[in-house]
């Protein structure tokens, strides 16, 4: 088959399509969603979306268990959720393969936190891969579920942003045919209660030692001669920046982060008379290549960001290229919500009620942003509910309303059980869902909440209201979010009530309507520059010289939020729907 | 032949991502090694982004760094402003001279650059009116289109490559409409005129 360009997540989808995986499983996260999207195109599969990663490696457990091969796909983030399985997994082992996605976000582009997934190798006793490409992604993919069954252990592909959202040349292959292992009860295997788990555990370092040798021999880990003056010992993206930084020096690729070859990586050390490590993230190869007794020389590469090429340059000393001189003074250009949005009515009335907003994790945090500025915290999936009763317990916030925020993937990810908790300990509070009826942030992917199956199937969705009622909450309402002023009302109204609500404020995405309404423009004549819908934070709304509205018509989608908000009446349907908005 | 950059910035949903994977799929098609980095997820709401695209006989890194880029194609007149000096010195600005205000200019927390389009010119911006040229070619949704057309003119490889390309990326619908958009931007911006 010909070479085509995939990204990294396109690749691995392939390797575990290619390996034989019949089952791929996982909860969308940037920058590792495209994956699980890549494998539900492939035939003669089945690909779930789950409420969050734990069920979803839940769900990889069963598979293995059954005697077939599966992928599970995660950003970083969502690895702390499957680390329960994922630990007692290491004892189970697997009878299908079992290759788990981790997909890191150095730099944080679209995450709360930096985390280094490598760690989870001596952590939870499994192996890690690392791919440094495309073309390793797939390679190292299909490795991977050799290894899990050979070594019975659940395997780690790690990847990062420059990995997994990169493109490049992928030489990919055919599936292998490969049966289902007839399952055989075995509860020493699979049944972990202590007596079982202190056998599994011994066990455990004896597929360990046995990996470590596995390790002193596999073409995952290659030495690239070179000038033996100068050793760098990289891995994952790192690698092509030494490649194309240090041409000349002599290189030890890492592409089995866990467990290291010890014997290999001596063996190098001492055939070359520096020995450096360049790693992006944690200094995960330096501490364990001095806790061997490596000695490394310790040079300035950053811990905390993304690394570059030009990074690896200044490391070394290596000549910087001229720049031309910056324009300075320029406004910045952080990301927002779309026209039409949603989100922007609920926190519209928010910033009016001077709520303490507890939020969460989707396009919704951008109510942090100005003018909006109403969100006081975000930290993971689901914490915006427990935060919200936590602060109550706290004695409140000087008398302002405390509200939490959380979008309907959040919810079902993990927002159901910190509503049990506040309704089972009596407590008080009000929650706001925002059902924009899609996981909108990740790309529009499906969830619990919206009836469609990641394999395009129609499916029960979850009814909020009935949900609430069945843990114990009385007061729940539905509201539009797109009518201000209804919306503002119901927050007031459950603010005020001495019990614990949920308002679900219910309306979809704006990129998920297919026809746009008629756009709205601005009668110069009524407007009085006061400024009142510049607040909402529309991109589509902007100020002339006059300090009077204007509104963009090639971005207006006519969802009137901002005529709500005009005191003068100055803001009217152009009925131009703007043939410049174009198809 | 050397590895070649090309840096694509612009806006979120402007289409940087789409032209970005034309032009790999032009220099795979030449039979060149290539390399693409883009950003999905939160940046690409409405945010600054940018989309890296190198190749050669053979490329390692995805990413590039200030003063490398041997092409700079900005979709927006600020971000061309922001990426300018990942554009190495000698290298060629293409900028598509429309403005869009980011949110802090629209509610009046910060303030639009002064001479911008002055201070590009003098770092040897070409300006192409992408959207103007798009409504010409039938859509405005080809803006992106017609950028590749005047980055096609600083580049090796044949009109015919990018237009098989471009056939087979873009919707079936608007083959037509985004061939058009190509000569438009080629057109706009042909060799010679080019070179700063």
């Amino acid at each position: 088959m010909s070479d085509t360009l995939m990204s990294g997540n396109e690749a691995v989808a392939h390797g575990a399509w290619e390996a034989g995986a019949v089952v791929g499983v996982g909860y969308p996260g940037t920058p590792s969603t495209e994956t699980l999207e890549a494998f539900a195109k492939l035939p003669g599969i089945r690909a779930e979306w789950a409420p969050n990663e734990k069920v979803a490696l839940e769900v990889a457990a069963g598979v293995s268990m059954g005697g077939a091969r599966v992928l599970v796909t995660m950003k970083h983030v969502g690895v702390n959720v499957a680390a329960d399985p994922l630990f007692t997994l290491a004892y189970t082992g697997v009878g299908g393969g079992i290759v788990i996605l981790a997909a890191d976000d150095p730099g944080m582009h679209s995450s709360q936190n930096e985390q280094d997934s490598r760690n989870w190798g001596p952590f939870a006793h499994v192996p890690v891969l690392e791919p440094s490409d495309s073309s390793e992604a797939r390679e190292m993919t299909k490795a991977a579920f050799d290894i899990s069954e050979r070594f019975d252990v659940p395997v780690i592909v790690r990847s990062t942003t420059r990995i997994s959202h990169s493109k490049g040349l992928v030489s990919s292959g055919e599936r292998v045919g490969r049966d289902v292992i007839p399952y055989v009860s075995d509860p020493a295997k699979w049944l972990m209660l202590p007596s079982n788990a202190r056998k599994r555990r011994s066990e455990l370092d004896k597929r360990m030692r046995a990996l470590a040798e596995f390790a002193e021999e596999t073409t995952l880990n290659r030495i690239e001669g070179g000038d033996t003056s100068l050793g760098v010992v990289t891995s994952g993206v790192s690698y092509n920046y030494v490649r194309e930084v240090l041409p000349s020096a002599s290189v030890f690729k890492v592409g089995m982060s866990f467990p290291l070859p010890a014997s290999k990586l001596a063996r190098f050390a001492e055939s070359v008379d520096r020995l450096v490590v360049v790693e992006e993230a944690d200094p995960y190869l330096k501490t364990r290549l001095r806790s061997i007794g490596l000695e490394v020389e310790g040079i300035a590469i950053p811990t905390e960001g993304e690394l570059t090429p030009g990074l690896v340059a200044q490391a070394f000393g290596l000549d910087t290229p001229l720049l031309r001189e910056a324009i300075s003074g320029l406004p910045p250009r952080p990301p927002l919500m779309c026209p039409g949005c949603p989100h922007r009515g609920v926190f519209h009335a928010l910033r009016k009620i001077r709520a303490v907003v507890t939020g969460d994790i989707g396009c919704y945090t951008l109510g942090a942003m100005p003018p909006l500025s109403a969100m006081d915290s975000c930290v993971c999936m689901g914490a915006s509910i427990g935060m919200t009763h936590g602060m109550h317990l706290a004695g409140g916030a000087e008398g302002r309303p405390i509200v939490a925020v959380i979008g309907d993937s959040t919810f079902a990810h993990s927002g159901i059980t910190g509503l049990a908790h506040i309704a089972y300990n009596a407590g008080t509070g009000t929650v706001l869902v925002l059902d924009n009826r899609i996981t909108a942030m990740t790309g529009h992917q499906g969830n619990p909440m919206m009836g469609r199956t990641l394999m395009g199937e129609q499916t029960v969705e979850i009814d909020v209201e009935k949900l609430c009622e069945a843990l114990g909450v009385t007061r729940v309402r539905v509201v539009d979010p797109h009518d201000l002023a209804a919306t503002e009302a119901a927050i007031r109204e459950e603010i005020a009530a001495d019990a614990l609500s949920v308002v679900v404020a219910q309306s979809p995405c704006a990129l998920l309507l297919k026809e746009r309404n008629d756009a709205y423009s601005v009668d110069d004549e009524a407007c009085t520059a006061c400024g009142a819908c510049s607040k909402i934070g529309c991109p589509a709304i902007g100020l002339e010289d006059s300090g009077k509205a204007s509104i963009d018509v090639t971005l207006c989608v006519g969802c009137a939020d901002c005529v709500q908000v005009c005191r003068f009446d100055a803001i009217e349907t152009t009925g131009l729907a703007c043939d410049i908005g174009g198809a | 032949m050397d590895v070649v950059t090309v840096m694509l910035a612009g806006v979120g949903g402007q289409g940087t991502i789409l032209a970005a994977d034309v032009l790999a799929k032009v220099a795979v098609a030449q039979g060149l090694d290539v390399k693409l980095s883009e950003v999905h997820g939160m940046a690409q709401r409405g945010g600054a982004v940018d989309t890296v695209v190198r190749f050669g006989e053979k490329v390692y890194s995805p990413l590039t760094d200030p003063g490398r880029a041997d092409h700079l194609v900005a979709f927006e007149t600020i971000e061309a402003a922001r990426r300018l000096q990942y554009l190495r010195p000698g290298g060629r600005l293409l900028v598509n001279s429309r403005v869009i205000q980011p949110l802090p200019v629209l509610i009046g927390v910060a303030e639009m650059p002064e001479e911008l389009e002055a201070r590009l010119d003098s770092e040897g911006a070409i300006f192409v009116d992408a959207e103007a040229l798009a409504c010409e070619a039938g859509s405005p949704k080809s803006a992106n289109v017609v950028l590749l057309g005047a980055l096609s003119t600083g580049l090796d490889f044949t009109e015919e490559a990018w237009r098989e390309i471009i056939s087979s990326r873009v919707p079936p619908k608007t083959v037509d409409v985004n061939l058009r958009a190509f000569e438009l931007g080629r057109a706009a911006c042909v060799e010679g005129e080019c070179y700063g």
